[in-house]
């Protein structure tokens, strides 16, 4: 595609919670290396519509604009990922934009991801300190464990996970691949391992890890190529370890 | 004992770590943010954090580390805070670890250092190429702690429109709107900490994220807090072009052995290492942008005759590059289309930086009683420029004193206020907003906005020409004019983003103004402050800190002096290794 062509998107818009669903047609003169932000922020620029009616500028989520942050997700031709990082030169048009299913739908692409950073606090993901103050330097740790630990600390919240899995919905109380891979890493770190009884725990009840149907759907839409599947694999069988021990009155 | 309350906002590295280190004084906090904490700024910083531990035993150590901040920022820092600074920086980065960042490890499972720009020591701790990611969900996952322990409460999603004032002038609050609601409501607390990041949005395509507009520290300083050393705006020398965003491709790149070069007479040219042999490629950043700006506009040497030069690691083992620096090479593959893995990269220098911001004295508070500023937002670590990985260093360092002392205030020292003073301002915050709501003018504020920032992009960088700077503050004025002359093209009651962002607009053309006044008044070149018409220093005249204060008629300028207790101020230059090395 060259510059000076019109690239065109269809995106769904909605004022607010209770209001219906429509659909707005845009169309955007082109840049090179345009990605779906850069083409939103065009819009902000000049809000009408395709046919030139004038309206209201879409509402999306975006802050980092190199996929890092996670805010941009929404769904493009049907597929969850970062917008920031959706190059327009490679999508088929009218590039579609939706906001995610999973969670309520705020406005036009803004969705509300709550859901998610309860899911964190529900695990206990962290490593509990005895305070700031200095206590020397931490744990010795191989760069094996290292390279382990940082593919895992890179996930950003971004939702895409949840958005593909089946098990994971409103109805249910499933907490998802994200936060289940969390557990993964707070329980691999030398200090964080001393509470990895309190987060298995927490993945046991009713919406824990036994409601992965193992789709495997998460895996293959994560931005950051975080090893899912393994993941849960690896906390079912911390899981199921914890729970033998409790049986027996370890 | 009535239990002591601070608000911090913003959420990023300086505002989480201000909370826990709040929390941990004994008082409760409510943290504001636009975005989820765990989606601020801090996230896109790639190369790392500074901390003299020596662990390859080259004898770095804290002294050193003061000594080439000092001569780094061109000897405009207080010597005292840097120097408080680099002492506590070993026990940041082994705090940091302690939380379970995944720092890079030797073999031998220490941590491992690499070098950045402006120095000759191993001596910045790396997580990969996502550093402050890794760091900023370190912090964030202590302060969820608390949240479940119920001494932290999260106002994500709302935007800091003031400060509350009693009648004495103190502190006593904040005016925060609900950015789904569109609701106002007042909040009241002991003291107040921003932690709001840059203004790098003010020159429109930047390294930064899209809320570092420097609104909040915009709203204080027409509240009357002073701003200081506005002019001081680091252009980093290697970004990657875009129509959104110049993405940063980090100095760590140069610090894992990665060379730029352009070609001359058909041959390949390190002009870096060629002018700057002591320190090659990682020459502080002021000088590497302008080195790049010269070979791309005088010499016309630019890669494709293009403002572009190569960044170039593919002589570099690829494993260890992905293991080091995966993230940011993803970027550019992700954006450029091209593996830097087998192909240079091309790169220009962008604005990056603010070593500006709200003064502070060195208990990190404002001029006004009760408010206090940690992080970006304020002035006081980096001088004249900042060297690479400290600022991620001087967020923390600055969180650790902002939280105690914030606490100690409020023990001594908090103001009161009226409920009918609260009052009255919620409603002055209102009817600002009710205004922008009837705006029904011609001009488009993200219009408005390009065309603010391209003119402070060409003018106010890398060269900086009286001339140029006087048109640039007559057309500043002319963007205010215009500013009244907006129309709002969504005028909806709920999840307004053009209401806000016409807000933040106005306080980034009164940032503007401080920042190109302060520029065109510093008759001399420092740091990342450089005027062609006056190349030199000029210590006899301009050692001193600009500090703003806010008028209708624009920025009121005065200027303070400089501590320099420790290092006498002594010429600058990177041609020879003179900063830091025992003579
Ligand atoms: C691409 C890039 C790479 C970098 N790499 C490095 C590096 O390797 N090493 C290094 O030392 N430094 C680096 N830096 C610099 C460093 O990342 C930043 O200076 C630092 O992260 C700033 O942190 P902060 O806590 O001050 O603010 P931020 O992280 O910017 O956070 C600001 C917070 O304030 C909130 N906020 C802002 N305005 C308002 C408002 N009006 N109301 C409510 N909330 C508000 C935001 O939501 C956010 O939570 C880099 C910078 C960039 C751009
Ligand atoms: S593997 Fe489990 S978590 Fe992943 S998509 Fe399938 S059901 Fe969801
Ligand atoms: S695991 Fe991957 S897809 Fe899921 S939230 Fe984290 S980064 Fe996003
Ligand atoms: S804006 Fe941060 S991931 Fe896209």
């Amino acid at each position: 595609m060259n510059s000076g062509k019109n690239v065109r998107f269809r995106i769904h818009r909605r004022e607010n919670p209770s209001a219906p669903p429509r659909w707005e047609e845009f169309e955007v003169s082109y840049y090179p290396g345009m990605n779906v932000i850069g083409a939103l922020m065009e819009i902000q620029k000049n809000p009408a519509t395709a046919d030139g009616k004038p309206t209201t500028p879409p509402a999306w989520e975006a802050n980092c604009l190199e996929e890092v942050c996670g805010s941009c997700t929404m769904v493009i031709n049907g597929a969850v990922r970062q917008a920031c990082s959706a190059l327009v030169v490679n999508l088929s048009q009218p590039i579609e934009l939706r906001p995610m299913s999973k969670f309520p739908n705020l406005r036009d692409l803004k969705v509300d991801r709550s859901r998610m950073f309860e899911g964190l606090k529900k695990v206990g993901a962290w490593v509990p300190l005895d305070g700031t103050h200095a206590l020397g330097a931490g744990p010795k740790v191989s760069p094996e464990t290292q390279q382990k630990a940082y593919a895992l600390s890179r996930c950003m919240t971004c939702g895409c996970c949840l958005e593909a899995c089946p098990q994971y919905h409103s109805r249910s109380q499933f907490i998802g691949a994200a936060a289940i891979s969390q557990v993964r890493l707070f329980n691999l770190h030398p200090s964080g391992a001393m509470n990895a009884g309190e987060r298995l725990e927490a993945l046991m009840g009713p919406g824990g890890v036994s409601n992965c149907g193992n789709a495997q759907n998460c895996v293959k839409v994560c931005p950051k190529e975080i090893p899912l599947t393994t993941s849960i694999g690896e906390v079912e069988w911390q899981v199921t370890q914890h729970a033998i021990k409790k049986l027996l009155g370890f | 004992m009535a239990e002591t309350k601070i608000i911090i906002v913003g959420g990023g590295l300086a505002g989480l770590m201000t909370t826990i280190k709040a929390v941990e004084a004994g008082a409760m906090v409510d943290i504001f943010s636009i975005v989820p904490v765990k989606r601020s700024h801090s996230v896109c910083a790639q190369g790392g954090i500074n901390a003299s531990v020596n662990t390859k035993g080259e004898g770095d150590s804290p002294q050193i580390h003061f000594e080439e901040t000092i001569y780094g920022g061109d000897f405009l820092g207080n010597q005292l805070p840097v120097k408080g600074m680099c002492e506590a920086s070993p026990n940041i980065v082994y705090l940091l670890d302690r939380m379970g960042v995944p720092f890079n490890r030797t073999p031998e499972g220490n941590l491992d250092f690499r070098r950045f720009g402006g120095s000759r020591y191993h001596r910045t701790a790396f997580a990969g190429a996502t550093t402050g990611q890794q760091l900023l969900y370190a912090l964030d996952e202590q302060v969820r702690r608390f949240e479940a322990e119920g001494k932290v409460k999260k106002y994500e999603g709302w935007e800091f429109l003031s400060i509350l004032k009693d009648g004495k002038g103190s502190c006593c609050g904040i005016v925060a709107l609900d950015l789904i609601r569109m609701e106002i409501h007042p909040f009241l607390a002991g003291a107040v900490v921003l932690a709001t990041g840059g203004p790098g949005l003010i020159f429109g395509k930047t390294t930064n994220s899209l809320t570092n507009t420097g609104g909040a520290a915009g709203s204080v300083y027409q509240e009357g807090a002073i701003y200081a050393n506005g002019e001081f705006i680091q252009v980093h020398p290697t970004a990657i072009s875009g129509g959104d965003k110049l993405r940063l491709i980090s100095e760590s790149v140069r610090g894992e052995g990665g060379r730029v070069w352009t070609l001359k007479d058909g041959k390949r040219w390190y002009f870096l290492e060629e002018w700057y042999p002591a320190y090659g490629n990682l020459v502080p950043r002021d000088i590497a942008s302008r080195a790049i700006y010269k070979v791309c506009r005088e010499l016309g040497l630019g890669i494709d005759g293009k403002d572009q030069v190569y960044l170039d690691v593919t002589h570099i083992d690829k494993k260890r590059l992905r293991e080091r620096l995966g993230g940011v090479l993803e970027i550019y593959e992700k954006f450029m289309g091209e593996s830097p893995y087998e192909v240079p990269m091309k790169v220009f220098p962008a604005v990056h930086y603010s070593m500006g911001g709200l003064w502070v004295d060195f208990d990190q508070m404002t001029n006004i009683s009760g408010l206090f500023a940690a992080g970006e937002c304020e002035y006081q670590y980096h001088g004249a420029n900042r060297l690479g990985a400290n600022s991620l260093l001087s967020c923390i360092y600055g969180g650790m004193i902002a939280g105690p002392k914030s606490v100690e205030f409020v023990k001594s020292k908090a103001g009161s206020i009226t409920s009918s003073e609260v009052d009255s301002q919620v409603l002055e915050q209102k009817q600002t907003i009710e205004e922008i709501y009837n705006m029904q003018g011609v001009e488009n504020p993200h219009r408005l906005h390009q065309e603010l920032s391209e003119m402070m992009t060409s003018h106010v960088t890398i060269v900086r020409e009286n001339k140029k700077i006087e048109v640039v503050c007559g057309k500043i004025r002319d963007l205010m004019v215009r500013y009244q002359k907006i129309g709002l093209s969504d005028t909806n009651r709920w999840a307004n983003g053009e209401v806000l962002f016409t807000r933040q607009l106005w306080n980034m053309l009164v940032l503007a103004e401080l920042i190109t006044l302060g520029a065109l008044q510093r008759d001399e070149s420092r740091g990342a402050h450089y005027k062609p018409g006056f190349p030199d220093r000029n210590d006899e005249e301009w050692l001193k800190t600009t500090k703003a204060t806010y008028t209708s008629q624009g920025p009121r300028l005065e200027y303070e002096a400089v501590d320099i207790q420790y290092l006498k101020p002594r010429p600058r230059r990177y041609d020879q290794a003179t900063a830091g090395v025992k003579k």
